[in-house]
């Protein structure tokens, strides 16, 4: 491996890497959007929202996200919606990630064992107070290891957004190699810098999951 | 519309084709990650140091590097640094069992685990030979755990394995892409169709086993 080739290429990844951190994070904040109001609908079974809502997760829960992207990039302007390529990525991230956190919601605010429904009843809670200051904190401590690896599973997603010709880490690599034939230094960079990416997110996970199952008990 | 472009000649059979190339790679690589995961996952719940330390580090390269980015290595760079000129097929294979095996692997640990001593000193106390505590009661406990998780992760792989396009498989994008490439002066709007038959096409693979899995997961909760 040739280092002075690495340097020279440091520079291009940083861009790449900027790229996918913000898109990729972008998409992971529409998901938890997503995810949360698709919980609260599912929880409160609103009729007609929740069977959209239903529909919803299963679709995206059970195609990849390549498809997805190609669907919403080449397909949806073809009936006169355009979006740009960094829009999409966040779109589709978002719209698959939703689909996974909504799942983690809803099981934490199941995992709330009805115990504590009653208890606050009986302490003389409304339905609104028990909701916000008994179930949402419990049911979200419980979401915590969930809602961590599915932001880790959605960072490696964004590893496919070089299909939709944005320029980000897996595109840089792919062109570097295409274009040099410096396949051990683009492919070096590559790992460098989505362990970069994830090994943070990894670690500090797992501290948070260690905190959260000392308060779950 | 554009729709047309689909029934035009074997068009949908090709795309069928290319679902069947996808998923046999993805059949192939959960088979490989079910033998390879049970048995790492048996010797990880040995509690040996040095297995530990080693499937530590293995589980988290998987945890962080993308699939993609380990197909990129084995394919590519297969060919540069061992000079093994390995075929874009065995490359996905080699890599979606690297990452289905940890992913099993860690599930059989978990299950494994899952199971409170007491049950194995209960056994003791009955006199149960070791071999007919795995036999009666630690296995079908274990079993009923792992095989809605193993049959999601089947959904799973099948899932990832779209990823192969990019290591130039033909499978069913790119068979997508090359009928919206033939007909792109006769039906400019076939993409919006194409793409839309290929989600569903994935979401009808993936359903019914997700399906599968859910209702297994219910029926032998404890």
């Amino acid at each position: 491996m040739d280092f002075n080739v690495v340097i020279s290429y440091i520079p291009t990844y940083v861009d790449a890497f900027l790229l996918t951190v913000k898109i990729g994070w972008i998409g992971i904040a529409f998901s938890l959007v997503i995810g949360i109001l698709s919980a609260f609908i599912m929880h409160f079974k609103i009729p007609v929202l929740s069977q959209i809502v239903a529909v919803y997760i299963e679709l995206f829960r059970n195609t990849p996200l390549l498809v997805q992207l190609f669907f919403i990039y080449f397909g949806l302007p073809k009936i006169g919606i355009v979006i740009s390529a960094g829009t999409c990525g966040a779109v589709g991230l978002g719209l698959l990630g939703g689909s996974y956190m909504a799942e983690v919601f809803r099981s934490g605010l199941e995992g709330v064992s009805i115990s504590q429904t009653e208890s606050s009843l009986a302490l003389g809670f409304s339905k609104t107070q028990m909701f916000i200051y008994v179930i949402l904190p419990q049911a979200f401590s419980k979401s915590v290891p969930g809602i961590v690896a599915n932001v880790i599973f959605l960072l490696k997603e964004t590893s496919v957004f070089s299909a939709i010709s944005l320029m980000d880490l897996m595109f840089r690599a792919k062109d570097l190699i295409g274009l040099y034939y410096n396949t051990t230094e683009a492919l070096f960079l590559l790992v460098i810098f989505y362990v970069i990416m994830l090994l943070p997110v990894s670690f500090l996970g797992s501290v948070i999951e260690k905190k959260v199952v000392s308060i779950n008990g | 519309m554009g729709f047309e472009v689909l029934l035009k000649g074997s068009n949908m059979l090709r795309l069928l084709e290319g679902l069947s190339t996808a998923l046999n790679i993805s059949l192939i690589s959960v088979a490989i990650s079910l033998v390879l995961g049970i048995i790492l996952g048996i010797l990880m719940a040995m509690h040996n140091r040095v297995v530990l330390f080693f499937s530590k580090i293995y589980l988290e390269i998987v945890r962080i590097m993308p699939q993609m980015v380990l197909l990129f290595i084995v394919y590519f760079g297969s060919t540069k640094v061992i000079g093994i000129n390995l075929s874009a097929e065995t490359a996905s294979i080699i890599v979606f069992s690297f990452w289905g095996a940890a992913e099993m692997s860690d599930l059989v640990r978990g299950a494994l685990k899952s199971i409170p001593t007491i049950q194995y000193e209960s056994s003791a106390a009955l006199s149960l030979s070791s071999f007919m505590t795995y036999r009666y009661i630690i296995m079908p406990q274990v079993v009923r755990m792992l095989i809605p998780l193993s049959i999601n992760l089947i959904t799973r792989m099948i899932k990832t394995t779209s990823l192969v396009m990019m290591i130039g498989i033909v499978e069913v994008l790119k068979v997508g892409q090359q009928i919206i490439e033939a007909n792109r002066t006769a039906s400019p709007n076939a993409a919006f169709w194409v793409f839309l038959v290929i989600f569903l096409l994935y979401f009808a693979a993936c359903w019914p086993i997700s399906l599968l899995s859910r209702f297994l997961e219910k029926k032998w909760k404890v």
